[in-house]
């Protein structure tokens, strides 16, 4: 795993404080409704409330019995509930109905929400309209930086997404500027912020308000440089086969909130494990950014250092033996573990990957990515279907075309939706709808010429005045563009080069060299012209909304000052682990550090989820 | 349900890993506070608590702008160095459109996102009294103009928050078809308002609303997407007759209604095959019992159902292939994938072999597939068929690398053996000979040909 790595790459700031900060602040608000109370947790925050805070740390502020939330009548004696939970319309008509009940029954007890990262209006309403605004008391717990490891916070709202870029709903985008904000309060002064996207451009401004609200300390920069980057900016990443280690771990196992779960195919045992995933795993740390081909060999290479390193007892004295124990012997036995650990990963996800003829799926994407021999994709495509493998993966297939082909011939679309729907149910038409309206599975539009004048209008016209017109062309302004930007940006290398996947030359390593994420390729982009500047053809193809603003609040603005190299990067909507490997390449190629701040860690199979309508 | 105490102390316990912590054992309290203090200085909360009164009203209440409070702070701000540009262009809003200026409302979005902030977020330690002020000054915006105005300036702020917010106040003060007409042309703040009806599932409002604008398949779909609600299948499926004459797009229209005739048809099949199965007269069910019912899904599944159970039914009845496949238009190659998957699970060879053979005008038989015959071993050896039958689709692989391919893979070593020969490499067929048995037929057959003086091999 030799890359050839600049040395002078800055260090990170220290995230734990961020832990500090919202755990204090939860136990403020707990203390809030003092006596014994029982605490009610919405499920998606168990996990990051476990990452701040133990069972212990509750109980020694008086919170009593522990709950998920499930949506079903509650069993609690306890004279004083406290709520956990999304500002989401759901969980608070779920506890209206508990406090109605209780009232029903002539019980009187004290109540409290806790709306987490913030509460929004719409909740309040429903306790109005259910009558008990004022019964229940609401608070905010403003817990938006969850550190996932020494170069990930997340915010865990994994909802962002599908709020924003499908439903149109603006409520996350303050929440971004709080969070941004409040990263900004304790590492900036930030000197530069780059961005690109309708809802990254939202969020500056929100984020802008409230600095100028909020008082502004002179201090020393941690972190100088700030990219912001709409996941709808490129779609085509994170629709992608994921094979670099991390990344393949979240596509076959799923990691959440850090932490993934081995089932007994992994621990050769008949228990599952769950294991924490980040840098403190030394085995781990070397091989996530890995292409999955080198894990293998590196992790055999460990395992007979390990061997070595054991064999070194036989012929030890007394002396050398206790010394032995008691300095390597736990190091060794922790590698051991996390070794066996990764093989048995491996293992099962090789198994799994065979199984399922991951090369063919491999050799389709990257053909849609080149946009070479477009039939026999779509014929494997149609066979996926027919053959009703993963429902999910096939979406992701014929959104992958979808992009890449600037939408399906008419013709195409109609018969892979028809035989879709009979493969895997008719009530897909609203996964179908939902699609369409995110522009990720589109029919290719008559006359193509409509979108030179199009472009022309997309700048004229704005949600405020022309509405109607924005809706008549907002099917051709989702225009991917795929195949131009991928020709103007060169993300897909010449094909007839060998690419050694052990000494990656770019970025297109993450997908064995096939394709540079463009993501990426943006930031490396703007970060090398220190602006948008040459770019102007490229953020035409992406629909505008780039921006490059400078502070002159007596920032640091020397280039080569550590806190001008270390750079975070927001993602809107979710970012993937593939991207996260890809942006610590490219730090160790150019000097840099980059922080991923993102509103959740996503891959392919949870961007699909997302638009799924098929169930009440 | 309720979980026991101990189940949740397992739950918090079982994950292998300790929480963050920090040394806190004593002290607890000073660093409390000290951490607090942080908090408050981070987010500047405890300087908003102090004027909060005066902005609430100065921004809710129309009252001009101009408290000492407001304009003291207004002239910090200005004096303070800008340090990050705008670079949002949204056009400001008209502002002669009435007598009065009611710009001077909102001087700003500093003044409506402020008292926003402070009115749905409010500062910790706040009273719960305060809010209604607001509630209260939402009610001055009376005229039409006002309202929209209210609307727009939210808009303008990019906070959904805000915009739900007065979109709910608009929903309780004016009457649905003004709402609907002013919603149209202003799509951001509509794509919230059908978000916010969508969340609160209020079903027939939406629908109202799509029906103004003229949004025939939203309406269609939102209506549609109902049976899913509907449990009970006699219900769900008359449910789905009412669909079919929904404004679907004529292409949609076609597919709900296959779900409706589909639906209906589960119902016919379930209801005789779980009297078959129950009565025990029926072979194949005895020998392979359902493991679940046939309702609600997927066509190609109830496909594959009828070649597992019906095979041999004729045209007439519901339940045979044939029929389905006619009914709902099954492409050539869709029913071949399926029928030949539901008979190799059956391991009926025979009506594998059927399925490909078809005659020529001559009455010679061949084997023609839709489907690349790669694919159709692919399937087969999924369904663990025994040699003999993978290798006769193998042979018919066209392309020789991959027969010889799939032949290794597969084991089907005679296949491997006869492509070697028809390339006359005696090369590769001599290599092969150390991966057969020794003794076996393979290893005769390769000898007898490596001994055959009438070949010519190329090496």
């Amino acid at each position: 795993m030799a890359h050839s790595a600049r040395r002078d790459s800055p260090e990170l700031p220290d995230f734990s404080v961020l832990k500090r900060l919202a755990r204090d602040q939860l136990i403020y608000l707990l203390e809030q409704l003092p006596g014994k109370k029982d605490l009610f947790i919405e499920a998606d925050l168990m996990s990051p409330l476990d990452r701040i805070a133990n069972v212990s740390t509750l109980k020694q502020h008086e919170v009593d019995k522990l709950y998920k939330v499930e949506y079903k009548p509650v069993v609690s004696t306890s004279d004083q509930l406290c709520f956990l939970i999304r500002p989401r319309i759901q969980t608070v008509k779920w506890v209206c109905d508990v406090v109605n009940a209780d009232k029903a029954a002539g019980k009187f007890k004290r109540y409290k929400i806790i709306f987490t990262p913030q509460k929004f209006y719409a909740c309040e309403t429903v306790l109005e309209e259910q009558g008990i605004f004022g019964d229940v008391s609401t608070d905010e717990w403003a817990f938006y930086l969850l550190p996932l490891d020494e170069d990930i916070i997340n915010l865990e709202l994994p909802e962002f997404f599908r709020d924003n870029f499908l439903e149109g709903d603006q409520r996350w985008v303050r929440t971004g500027g709080s969070a941004l904000h409040l990263f900004h309060s304790i590492y900036g002064p930030f000197s530069k912020v780059y961005g690109i996207g309708r809802c990254s451009k939202m969020v500056y401004e929100s984020w802008r308000e409230q600095v100028k609200e909020g008082e502004q300390k002179a201090r020393q920069a941690e972190v100088g440089t700030v990219f912001l980057i709409d996941r709808d900016v490129d779609f085509v990443t994170p629709l992608c086969s994921q094979v670099v280690y991390e990344g393949l771990v979240d596509d076959i196992f799923r990691i959440k909130c850090g932490c993934v779960e081995f089932g007994p195919d992994v621990t050769s045992s008949d228990k599952s494990i769950k294991v924490m995933l980040n840098s403190q795993d030394k085995v781990f740390n070397e091989i996530r950014n890995e292409h999955f081909s080198n894990v293998f060999g590196f992790l055999s290479q460990k395992a007979r250092n390990l061997q070595t390193a054991y064999d070194k007892r036989r012929g030890m004295d007394i002396k050398q033996m206790k010394t032995f124990v008691s300095e390597e012997l736990k190091g060794l036995k922790q590698e051991h573990r996390l070794l066996s650990l990764h093989i048995g990963a491996s293992e099962s996800m090789m198994k799994k990957k065979t199984k399922q003829d991951f090369q063919e799926l491999l050799k389709t994407e990257h053909s849609l990515l080149e946009g070479f021999e477009i039939r026999e994709c779509i014929s494997f495509i149609e066979e996926h279907i027919n053959r009703q493998v993963s429902m999910i993966e096939s979406l992701r297939l014929l959104c992958l075309l979808s992009l890449t082909e600037n939408g399906l011939l008419p013709k195409d679309y109609r018969s892979l939706k028809a035989q879709y729907l009979q493969s895997y149910g008719v009530d897909h038409l609203l996964t179908f709808a939902n699609l369409k309206q995110l522009g990720l599975l589109v029919e290719q539009q008559p006359g193509e010429t409509l979108t030179v004048m199009e472009s022309k209008m997309g700048k004229l016209v704005n949600d405020k005045t022309a509405g109607k017109l924005t809706d008549a062309f907002s099917s051709l302004a989702k225009k991917s563009n795929f195949r131009a930007l991928s020709r103007r940006l060169s993300l897909v290398p010449k094909s007839d080069e060998e690419y050694d996947l052990r000494v990656p030359r770019d970025m297109a390593y993450i997908f064995s060299g096939a394709y540079i994420p463009l993501s990426c390729k943006l930031i490396e982009q703007v970060l090398e012209r220190d602006g948008w500047t040459g770019l102007e053809e490229v953020t035409r193809l992406l629909n505008g909304h780039e921006f490059a603003v400078t502070g002159s609040n007596g920032a640091d603005l020397r280039p080569q000052s550590d806190a001008q190299r270390i750079i975070l990067v927001m993602f809107l909507g979710g970012c993937t682990f593939s991207e996260i490997s890809a942006l610590r390449f490219l730090g160790r190629e150019r000097g840099y550090k980059f922080i991923v701040l993102t509103t959740a860690i996503t891959n392919s199979a949870r961007l699909i989820e997302a638009m799924l309508d098929n169930h009440v | 349900m309720m979980k026991s105490k101990a189940d949740e102390e397992d739950y918090w316990n079982s994950s292998k890993f300790k929480a963050f912590t920090f040394d806190d054992e004593d002290d607890e309290f000073t660093k409390l506070k000290e951490s607090r203090q942080a908090v408050n200085s981070i987010c500047g909360l405890v300087e908003e608590e102090e004027d909060e009164d005066e902005v609430e009203k100065v921004s809710w209440s129309g009252e001009p702008v101009g408290s000492i409070s407001w304009s003291v702070r207004e002239t910090a701000s200005s004096l303070r160095e800008q340090s990050f540009p705008k670079i949002d262009t949204t056009p400001s809003l008209p502002k002669n459109s009435s007598g009065y200026s009611l710009s001077s409302l909102f001087k700003g979005k500093e003044v409506l996102s402020d008292s926003s902030v402070r009115l749905y977020a409010p500062e910790l330690r706040k009273p719960k009294s305060e809010y209604k002020v607001t509630a209260v000054s939402l009610e001055k915006f009376r005229s039409l103009q006002e309202k929209l105005l209210l609307l727009d300036e939210a808009v303008g702020v990019h906070d959904g928050n805000v915009i739900t917010a007065v979109l709910i106040y608009l929903k309780k003060s004016l009457s649905k078809e003004v709402l609907f007409r002013e919603l149209e042309s202003r799509q951001t703040a509509l794509r919230h308002f059908i978000h916010y009806l969508t969340e609160s599932k209020e079903q027939r409002l939406l629908l109202e609303l799509y029906r103004a604008l003229g949004r025939t398949e939203d309406e269609a779909l939102l209506q549609y997407k109902e049976h899913l609600r509907i449990t009970d299948e006699n219900k769900r499926r008359d449910f789905l007759k009412s669909c079919v004459s929904l404004p679907f797009s004529p292409e949609d229209a076609g597919h709900v209604q296959d779900h409706y005739t589909l639906l209906e048809r589960q119902i016919i099949i379930e209801a005789t095959d779980r009297q078959a199965e129950t009565g025990g007269k029926v072979e194949i069910f005895q020998k392979f019992p359902r493991r679940a019912s046939i309702l609600n899904m997927p066509l190609i599944t109830t496909l594959y159902y009828c070649c597992f159970y019906h095979y041999a039914e004729t045209e007439g009845t519901y339940s045979s292939p044939a029929n389905i496949r006619q009914t709902f238009r099954i492409a050539e190659k869709q029913y071949f994938v399926t029928a030949l998957a539901a008979r190799a699970k059956l391991k009926a060879w025979h009506d594998v072999d059927a399925l490909f053979t078809s005659r020529n005008w001559l009455g010679f038989t061949r084997k023609k597939s839709p489907l690349s015959f790669s694919r159709v071993a692919d399937i087969l050896s999924k369904n663990n068929a025994p040699v003999q039958v993978l290798q006769e689709y193998v042979g018919l692989v066209d392309d020789v690398e991959l027969r010889v391919a799939l032949a290794q893979k597969y084991k089907c070593h005679f296949i491997v053996i006869s492509t070697y020969r028809d390339l006359k490499d005696r090369q590769l067929l001599l290599g092969y000979r150390g991966k057969v048995e020794r003794g076996s037929e393979e290893e005769r057959k390769i000898d007898e040909l490596l001994s055959n003086p009438q070949i010519r091999w190329k090496n």
